[in-house]
């Protein structure tokens, strides 16, 4: 090599090759953007955008300190130890008066009763009066109810005034905050949440190993059998995938449930007595069931294709050099599947716990998900708050799983039918 | 799977309850799908099979339920919704998604790893999740109750799998084939007509058809921000199912079990006309 460090290797116009090729890489780096950003774009705000909203709603805290604004300004300084003075109660007057002119003081009802039972009858009752309050008004408002007398009440306004709240996602995992903040364990009685995390997770993983044991042998035979016959088995395998979630969650419906197929066939062959047809549907064994039958295909395919890679020659080595049929496969075969049952597992794991449709048909009472209680907090209690903190926390958990599930196999390896 | 010549009986015996084993599994996979076509025709309002039916007595089978379904205008309503949503959010879906795609499969592209994620975000964040949050957002921006906030949901839900597809369609597209073209005179413009886009087609075609499937298979999302008026038929199967368990559903699930044969039986055709153009000929 000759080539004199001080002359550079140049393009035919004169331009350093460097120049020129570094050049031409960034033009191809923002043609493919370019491309990439209408989809970027849509998604930011189509999908992006109502995520970060409901991230935000889940600590979001207007509620007191709007609608509450001059008794939470009078109680600035407030010490907490004995019941604030007259200028409190007198805002707090001003306040609930200006409210139940604006027929707005429901948002804060609802609120405050999350932290404390019987605060919305307080307020409403004390709101409906409030016209005929004369001075002094801290008589006045504890005479119209006594909540407005404990210290308790007044520690929770202050409290409560910031902008910004951790007593959803405290709601969340069955915590709250005591009148002195400090985080305590709400009664039993009303924990329902962390039970259904738990819930949740476990029958999640149930229904993994189960599509792991009924999936594994049919990822196999579908590797081992000639092209043809395999790609026969495969439309059984894609044709579940293709259809409906409802028809199969329907379907369930028809056979499990007490006057079902299942029931009647059983009756008939004289394995159960007609009186005694088993509840298999509305309780946990009908989501189990169901959810199997519709997640097993997300088993079988991320299976099948690590499995097409191996090659069959390493079990004929294994059992020339003298390994049993069960200890080769343990030994050889089963190792070199493991990628493909983490990749399966992950992803049914995943679509488990976010599985809202199914369970909330099948599931009953027992077979219920932490799911079916984010719905029920967006239809029925209207708490979009806890709602919103719940869903946070299950994001929070797929995300982490996604992201295990992305460093191991790569999204973009996902495939597809 | 043939047995090897020096299986021992024991090998056998396990060969045959291995297949016994897997044919179970099919049964499993498969049986429930097939059972409900002739529920279907029942002519008793039950989920389950009748004695006249069981007898093969043809009074036992009707197509009163096919019958309810076609002359429902709640039904009907709800097709027509499916469709419109379906098919607007696929349109949208497969332009973004396929434009994206050509990107994606740019070697010089930046943070390519990143940004797939996002694209493919929308498949694994739980349904409930995504749809609790459109509630918050479209409700606050109008969009709620309204044709354009459902299609604009739907193409967001559709987006992962168009990526997916086609990305995966241009991974294995062979680049000297444009070099060769552009060698023979053609240019940019004729070249991605004539060599990229009918290779790459079926890949778009499939992504279409799984954002298709993907709207017109969508519950959730719809029963938080769609109003009475955007009614769909999961929608109206979902209350069927949760109010008065009407054997109409069955039908309803009949027919969706055709479509998603007929669907299969499309993307297989097009997997094996994608695999001939690429010269690469199954058995």
């Amino acid at each position: 090599m000759s080539q004199s460090p001080s002359v550079p290797l140049t393009t035919a116009d004169g331009v350093p090759l460097k120049t020129s090729l570094r050049r031409a890489v960034r033009r191809s780096k923002v043609k493919a953007f370019l491309l990439v950003s209408p989809l970027l774009l849509f998604l930011g705000i189509a999908f992006v955008m109502p995520i970060v909203e409901m991230l935000w709603r889940s600590v979001d805290n207007p509620e007191v300190s709007t609608q509450l604004s001059r008794t939470v300004a009078a109680l600035e300084g407030w010490d907490g130890e004995s019941l604030p003075g007259e200028p409190v109660f007198a805002a707090l007057a001003e306040d609930l008066r200006e409210g139940q002119e604006a027929r707005n003081l429901g948002l804060l009802s609802s609120r405050l009763n999350y932290e404390k039972s019987g605060m919305r009858s307080t307020i409403s009752r004390t709101a409906r009066r409030i016209g005929r309050v004369e001075p002094p008004f801290r008589e006045a408002l504890i005479e119209i109810n006594d909540t407005w007398g404990e210290l308790d009440t007044w520690k929770l306004i202050q409290r409560e005034a910031t902008p910004y709240t951790l007593s959803y996602y405290l709601a969340a995992v069955d915590l709250q905050l005591s009148p002195t903040g400090e985080i305590v364990q709400v009664p039993d009685h009303l924990k329902v949440h962390v039970g259904l995390f738990w819930r949740t997770f476990w029958m999640s993983a149930m229904i993994t190993g189960l599509t792991l044991l009924l999936g594994y042998p049919i990822a196999f035979l579908l590797t081992n059998l000639p092209l043809r016959h395999s790609n026969l088995l495969m439309i059984l395998v894609l044709l579940p995938f293709w259809t409906s979630l409802l028809v199969r969650t329907t379907t369930w419906i028809a056979i499990l449930q007490s006057q079902g197929v299942l029931n009647d066939v059983m009756v008939a062959l004289g394995v159960i007595a007609d009186e005694a047809r088993w509840q298999m549907i509305h309780n946990k064994a009908g989501t189990i069931i169901a959810m199997t039958h519709i997640l097993l295909p997300f088993m079988i395919l991320p299976l099948y294709s690590v499995m097409k890679t191996i090659p069959p020659s390493y079990m004929r080595a294994a059992r020339s050099l003298g390994g049993k049929p069960f200890l080769s496969f343990r030994r050889v075969y089963f190792p070199l599947t493991i990628p493909g049952i983490a990749a399966g597992g992950i992803l049914v794991f995943i679509l488990s716990i976010g599985y809202y449709i199914t369970p909330a048909l099948v599931g009953g009472q027992s077979g219920r998900f932490i799911t079916n209680y984010i719905a029920y907090h967006m239809q029925t209690s209207l708490n979009w708050g806890l709602a919103a903190a719940i869903a946070s926390i299950l994001l929070f958990v797929v995300i982490v799983f996604y992201m295990i599930f992305n460093r191991l196999i790569g999204v973009d390896k996902v495939k597809l039918g | 799977m043939a047995i090897p010549s020096y299986a021992t009986r024991g090998e056998r015996i396990w060969h045959y309850v291995f297949l016994g084993i897997c044919a179970l599994i099919f049964l499993f996979l498969v049986g429930p799908l097939l059972i409900i076509i002739p529920l279907s025709f029942n002519a008793e309002p039950y989920f389950t099979f009748s004695e006249k039916m069981l007898s093969l007595d043809p009074a036992g089978y009707s197509l009163r339920w096919y019958a309810d379904f076609f002359t429902s205008s709640a039904w009907l309503n709800s097709i027509k919704n499916s469709f419109i949503i379906g098919i607007a959010s696929t349109i949208l879906a497969t332009i973004l998604g396929t434009v994206a795609a050509l990107g994606l499969s740019n070697r010089h592209m930046p943070a390519r790893g990143a940004i797939m994620a996002l694209l493919i975000s929308p498949m694994i964040v739980p349904l409930i999740i995504s749809a609790a949050a459109m509630f918050f957002f479209f409700s606050k921006v109008n969009l709620a109750q309204t044709y354009l906030g459902v299609i604009l949901a739907h193409t967001a839900l559709g987006i992962p799998f168009v990526v997916i597809t086609v990305t995966a369609t241009l991974s294995s597209f062979d680049t000297t084939l444009i070099k060769a073209a552009h060698s023979l005179g053609a240019n940019p413009t004729r070249t991605f007509f004539k060599v990229v886009l009918p290779l790459v087609t079926p890949g778009v075609v499939s992504g279409a058809l799984f954002a298709f499937i993907t709207s017109f298979d969508e519950v959730v999302v719809v029963l938080f921000i769609s109003g009475p008026a955007q009614t769909t038929m999961p929608i109206q199967m979902w209350s069927g199912i949760r109010e008065q368990i009407s054997p109409t559903i069955l039908a309803v699930a009949t027919m969706l079990v055709l479509l998603s044969m007929l669907l299969l039986t499309t993307l297989e055709l097009l997997r094996r006309r994608s695999e001939r153009l690429r010269g690469i000929t199954p058995e």
